[in-house]
């Protein structure tokens, strides 16, 4: 990707952008309260609701209209898990409310990769080096490669495939990816840390698969069958979702890569400005917004991680006001085009 | 992970009792979450993951005092006489959490529990329980704790020297002991009080100490009479060498008591004492220094001298800290450690690895360190 490169008097202004962003933040935190928490405990009610059913809904789905019904409910049950509930918590979003029972500290979620793996590569590594490339490993899941800077192997000639591919299994790429063995490979991550972690999945895998693919449809009696392919539907669908919102996420073709130069000896204004820079988000009303997991403000996530996804169509107008009195571009447009956009990069950086 | 205590908060998996196994097995189907996920949502009294209770009366105790009648739900495991229960109220949409000495009898019919709060002007959560939370309100419950307990059996003679609202554990052991049949242990009281209108549980100590032989009743109203003083002790309980001894009330008070045994060679195993504010950490030993610590997520960093708590640096330095008990018992300062090592106040023990939960209470800085806060 061309950097878009940023006038002089910006970089001159970004400490002020940095300042700025700062009090925005504060503004927020003071303002968390009842009204957050009740938000956050309806979508868990209307979760767990959905969930239970779908649920039932599937235990008698050899009538197909029961079936039609569980497994909507049951995707959308799932998708709101992984994405305004699981993503978010773990994140730490929902950590002031010092609930025991919506805490990133205490908090699985529905998904092949266990929660501590997540945070690790993603809170953390992600979040940290977001678009740096060498440093974001989820720069192209390290088997992508969405920029120039990475360097082209055969191999990527048939990324746009198995991007593809990845969709309906994303959590278990995700899970997979999680493990990090390019970590161990490298000898930045120990055989023995990997060892214990492959163990954590692989119980949590079996609990999963177990619950989706064996228990339920058996309980379904003669529904054995619908019920296992609702939840494959379900499975499948959030996944596809989820690699949907996640990919628009980072890899339109207007969000900006950095380099490992770039980032040293990088200021609060300068972390503010890469976030900026590194994102993309994607329009939307309420219930998009909601589905998504408020990460069609990717701006705004990435800028304040840890600030309720709830506030964040809040505090956008006045992010993306900031981005035009710094001059600093606001990428932003409706999902399909981002989700065009993001194809139209895979393609191209398939070839050399 | 690196080894960290649990927060008591933290869910522990319960002994599968018969429902216990069933629910072990319903686990299955609800993985990742566990039934009592969904049980807490139709009510959260049926959670024994997030025990929680729910207030059924409110009852005034003085001005500033009330006593709260909890019936504690699934998750409860009893407690006793003596012991403190972490209470975790909802204020503004974020939980809080306090210590209060159990008020009750444990086994009473019916299960209930009380807890007795003097409310401080000056703080956040206890004017809110004693004179805002309605019955009604839910507040969650963490595991009784304490050694400042009811032996049982009791010893013979037993002497208890109290002010304040530190009248509440020792007012549980009372009643616990009025309520039992059979021989009772000599008991004398020494209570100190402001004044009659604020002292705690006035009518019911005067009704008991004229009602059962075993006890005998100093009160004292400090405002006319003056703060009891080590003299006092003996003059109020000659025998208070025959006597195990209960001591719970303000710093001055637990210094006194402490001072009348040294003074008159009262072995201190015999001296039982509880304390509701934290006391003043250790000095740091010489050629310590602190350290400057950064809060990551607030972007302000701030020097922390070494026998200055992280969480006071966070909080002057306009850090929004969580915290509840403030002296190391309730976990609920927890914030995780990014880099460097921190000192425990209270032992002089450095430690602390990236990613470790750390009670900013009672810890400090060791050279410079980053929060995740
Ligand atoms: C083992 C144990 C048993 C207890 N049992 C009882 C009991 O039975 N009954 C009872 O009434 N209490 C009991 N307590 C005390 C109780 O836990 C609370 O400490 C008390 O109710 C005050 O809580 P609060 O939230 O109102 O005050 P807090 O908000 O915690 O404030 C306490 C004090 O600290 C000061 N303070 C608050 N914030 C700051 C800050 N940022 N910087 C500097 N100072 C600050 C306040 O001015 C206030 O005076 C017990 C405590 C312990 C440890
Ligand atoms: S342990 Fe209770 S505030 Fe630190």
């Amino acid at each position: 990707m061309t950097a878009t490169v940023l006038p002089m008097t910006l970089v001159d202004r970004t400490e002020e952008l940095g300042e700025e962003l700062d009090r925005l933040r504060s503004e927020v935190i003071a303002m968390r309260g009842a009204d957050d928490a009740r938000y956050i405990r309806t979508v868990i009610a209307v979760q767990r609701g959905l969930e239970a059913g779908g649920r039932l809904a599937l235990a008698v789905s050899l009538m197909p209209p029961a079936w039609c019904a569980g497994t909507a409910m049951l995707t959308v049950a799932k998708i709101l898990e992984n994405m305004e509930l699981g993503h978010n918590v773990l994140h730490g979003q929902w950590d002031w409310m010092g609930d025991p029972a919506i805490h990133s500290t205490t908090w699985e979620w529905d998904f092949a990769s266990p929660a501590d793996a997540w945070k690790r590569t993603h809170n953390h590594l992600h979040h940290t080096y977001t678009n740096v490339v060498g440093r974001d490993r989820d720069l192209g899941y390290t088997i992508l490669r969405m920029s120039p800077e990475q360097p082209w192997r055969p191999v990527h000639l048939l990324q746009p495939l198995y991007a593809a591919l990845l969709a309906p299994v994303f959590e278990w790429g995700i899970a997979l990816y999680d493990l990090e063995a390019d970590s161990v490979v490298a000898g930045r991550k120990s055989v023995r840390s990997f060892l214990g972690e492959i163990a954590n999945l692989g119980r949590k895998a079996v609990r999963q698969s177990a619950k989706d693919y064996v228990l339920f449809p058996l309980l379904a009696g003669p529904s054995a069958l619908p019920c296992l392919l609702g939840n494959l539907t379900a499975n499948g669908l959030r996944n596809i979702w989820a690699h949907t919102v996640i990919f628009c996420g980072h890899f339109p073709s207007d969000v900006r890569t950095f380099t490992e130069d770039d980032i040293d000896g990088e200021s609060r204004g300068q972390w503010y400005l890469r976030q900026i820079q590194g994102s993309a988000n994607f329009g939307g009303g309420f219930l998009l917004h909601v589905l998504s997991g408020n990460l069609g403000h990717q701006i705004e996530h990435h800028l304040f991680p840890d600030l309720p996804s709830n506030r964040y169509d809040e505090i956008a107008p006045r992010v993306r006001r900031l981005c035009g009195k710094y001059g600093v571009p606001y990428v932003t447009g409706p999902l399909w085009r981002q989700y065009l956009s993001m194809w139209g990069r895979v393609v191209r950086h398939a070839l050399p | 992970m690196p080894a960290f205590a649990l927060p008591f908060w933290f869910p522990r998996l319960r002994p599968p009792a018969l429902p216990g196994r069933v629910l072990a097995g319903l686990g299955w189907l609800t993985t990742p979450l566990s039934p009592d996920d969904y049980l807490g949502l139709v009510d959260p009294l049926l959670s024994a993951r997030h025990p929680a209770g729910v207030v059924t009366a409110v009852r005034p105790e003085t001005a500033d005092a009330s006593t709260l009648v909890i019936r504690p739900g699934r998750g409860w495991a009893g407690y006793r006489s003596g012991q403190y229960v972490p209470v975790g109220a909802e204020l503004d949409g974020a939980w809080h959490w306090r210590t209060y000495s159990l008020t009750s009898v444990p086994d009473a019919p019916g299960g209930d529990v009380t807890i007795t709060i003097k409310a401080d002007p000056r703080g956040k959560v206890s004017p809110y329980l004693v004179h805002r939370a309605p019955p009604g309100t839910v507040l969650r419950l963490g595991p009784a704790q304490g050694e400042f307990v009811l032996p049982d059996p009791p010893p013979a003679r037993m002497l208890f020297v109290t002010a304040g609202s530190g009248i509440t554990p020792v007012m549980g052991m009372l009643r616990t002991l009025a309520g039992r049949s059979g021989p009772a242990p000599d008991v004398v009281l020494l209570h100190s009080a402001p004044r009659p209108d604020a002292c705690l549980f006035r009518a019911e100590l005067a009704g008991l100490a004229a009602r059962v032989p075993w006890l005998r009743l100093h009160l004292r109203y400090t405002r006319t009479a003056g703060r009891l003083t080590v003299g006092d002790i003996g003059a109020l309980c000659p025998d208070r060498r025959a006597r195990e001894i209960w001591a719970c009330g303000p710093a001055g008070l637990l210094d006194v008591v402490r001072e009348h045994l040294a003074w008159r060679n009262v072995a201190q195993e015999r001296l039982h004492v509880e304390s509701f504010r934290p006391a003043a950490p250790p000095a740091p030993a010489v050629g310590e220094s602190g350290g400057r610590v950064r809060f990551g997520r607030s972007g302000v960093a701030a020097e922390s001298p070494a026998s200055v708590s992280l969480l006071e640096t966070g909080e002057s330095a306009g850090v929004p800290m969580p915290y509840g008990c403030r002296r190391g018992i309730c976990f609920g300062c927890l914030v995780p450690l990014v880099d460097g090592r921190v000192r425990d106040l209270r032992t002089g023990g450095v430690h602390g690895e990236p990613g470790e939960l750390i009670q900013t209470c009672v810890n400090g800085a060791t050279g410079p360190l980053v929060l995740d806060v």
